[in-house]
């Protein structure tokens, strides 16, 4: 009778494990179907419109003060760049850095980092929220790209700024991010030069990172070399808009 | 002196619940369950929780991690408050499916998908929380057109003067016979009403205060909660109480039959066990 009962109970504890086993299974299968994802996908655009109706185009995101500065703010993602042009500009202090700035513009430009401090500038206490959980809070000061646009004058086709970066990460190439241009004429997107007071450091995307504090913090590229305004990002490396987005994250990271 | 034979009354049919709760039920409970399973792939990324705006790592309130002890062999350390707790196995560091060890806050078993991928728990907790607003959204517009809420849910005053004697009746395992059992009692009415009203609308708002687009166009989300960090905190409290709940939910639908219950949220009838037939008068 109990080693009949121990063997029903030892039944049901392998069916449940082999049950559940293949549930897995069959949600890491469904996981991997290019279909599947597309439909789990389809809420993306759901998200961006409804957070784009509730958030005016000058909500700011939320500053802080002095007092709530990270002690240590973490560095993420690319934390040194390999590119020995980039090590070499970083020797002299970035003083040949140029920002290169073409694409569907009237006039392209070059900048260099003493060009850049010379236009308007905003400083901002501001949370960094990374993708995976974690917050940071820092205090940035850039040149806000609303008035370098209008400066180098978007053409009417254009839709996208895509945001070229030094650094490598993983083996897919160089990074790379998006913005559209709600976010790019945002007043708290600007292209970051010092952090907490400071130049900005290597590890925090020295000499240039950007900051768009309504999104994520994949979101905000560091070691920005070049901006290309476009009309698409289709054609662009992964086709998804950023070297996160081609490896399956939102292109979209409100959320 | 003839003992009359009584033929056990046949139990009263009901029809307790209607369409919309039935398929509104199902689908709540299919998300809820997509969502803890995603949502614990999200937390893997950074295993710890916080109070406050910012990540303060000495000052956690919960973290798992895998560490190497002092003979080289790794252990899983979850550590809440100041307090630690060897986890090795489940929580910290677990088998993956391949049977090697993994430095990770939950197990395989329990994440989707099963190995790491923070991309794809995202797609999974996102298109499953818009399906949960819509029925959560579907439910309340239901239950404000029919009465449901006050008809079925809010506890009568007769019923809230007997608690005490509801708590005592549910410490024995007896459940209401006849009449009474037609509604639901005042233990069960209270517990819904809190889950319904209280920790889903909670761990959708505390979700939504850690998105940094949703703080900028309502900052006092982030007051009402303390914070980013405090709310990604307490959205993981209440995905625990909701768990907790679930658990003792289906214990008292097995507790208190099984079929009759399962079957009630299915097609809606629902079997009424007679009360004792009084004897005499």
């Amino acid at each position: 009778m109990a080693s009949d009962r121990l063997s029903r109970r030892g039944f049901l504890i392998r069916g449940a494990a082999v049950g559940g086993a293949a549930l897995l299974g069959g949600c890491d299968q469904l996981s991997q179907s290019p279909a599947f994802r597309d439909v789990l996908q389809s809420t993306e655009g759901l998200t961006q419109r409804v957070q784009r109706m509730v958030l005016s185009k000058r909500s700011l995101a939320r500053e802080y003060s002095e007092a709530d500065l990270s002690q240590h703010f973490k560095a993420n993602g690319s934390t040194a760049v390999a590119d020995a042009a980039y090590q070499q500009s970083k020797q002299g202090g970035f003083a040949d850095w140029r920002l290169e700035i073409g694409g569907l513009v009237e006039r392209p430009a070059s900048l260099s980092l003493a060009e850049l401090r010379k236009l308007p500038a905003r400083t901002q206490i501001t949370r960094h929220d990374c993708v995976e959980g974690w917050s940071a809070i820092g205090k940035w000061s850039g040149a806000q790209m609303a008035p370098l646009l209008q400066s180098v004058g978007l053409k009417p086709e254009a839709r996208y700024l895509v945001l070229h970066c030094a650094d490598t990460l993983g083996r897919t190439g160089k990074y790379y991010e998006s913005i559209d241009l709600i976010d790019a004429f945002h007043p708290q997107t600007i292209l970051a030069y010092d952090m907490n007071g400071a130049a900005l450091t290597e590890p925090h995307g020295a000499p240039i990172r950007m900051r768009v504090e309504r999104q994520l913090g994949y979101k905000h590229a560091k070691y920005v070399q070049r901006i290309e305004a476009v009309s698409s990002f289709a054609m662009i490396r992964g086709g998804r808009g950023g070297f996160w987005e081609d490896l399956g994250y939102e292109w979209y990271a409100g959320i | 002196m003839v003992s009359a034979v009584i033929a056990p009354p046949a139990p009263e049919i009901v029809y307790r619940h209607a369409l919309a709760v039935r398929i509104t039920h199902w689908v709540n409970a299919f998300c809820l369950l997509v969502l803890l399973l995603s949502g614990l792939q999200i937390f893997n990324a950074h295993p710890t929780l916080y109070f406050g705006e910012k990540s303060t790592p000495e000052r956690a309130v919960l973290s798992m991690n895998a560490v190497q002890r002092a003979d080289g062999s790794y252990a899983g350390i979850t550590t809440i408050g100041s307090t630690q707790f060897d986890t090795t196995g489940v929580l910290g560091l677990s088998r993956d499916a391949a049977g090697e060890l993994d430095g990770r806050g939950f197990p395989s078993w329990i994440t989707l998908p099963s190995y790491r991928d923070l991309a794809t728990g995202r797609l999974w907790h996102f298109f499953f929380a818009w399906l949960f607003v819509f029925n959560g959204l579907a439910y309340l517009a239901y239950a404000a057109w029919s009465g449901h809420v006050r008809r079925d849910l809010a506890p009568t005053r007769p019923q809230l003067r007997h608690i005490g004697q509801s708590v005592w009746e549910h410490i024995r395992f007896r459940f209401p016979k006849g009449e009474e059992a037609k509604s639901y009692n005042v233990l069960q009415k209270l517990t819904y009403l809190a889950v319904i009203f209280g920790l889903l609308p909670l761990i959708v708002l505390t979700g939504l205060t850690m998105s940094p687009a949703m703080d900028a166009a309502f900052p006092f989300l982030l007051d009402v909660f303390g914070g980013r960090q405090s709310a990604r905190t307490i959205h993981f409290m209440c995905a625990t109480a909701i768990t907790l709940f679930v658990i003792v939910h289906v214990f008292m639908v097995f507790a208190s039959g099984a079929w009759n219950n399962i079957r009630s949220m299915i097609t809606g009838r629902y079997a009424i066990d007679p009360e004792e037939v009084p004897h005499g008068k």
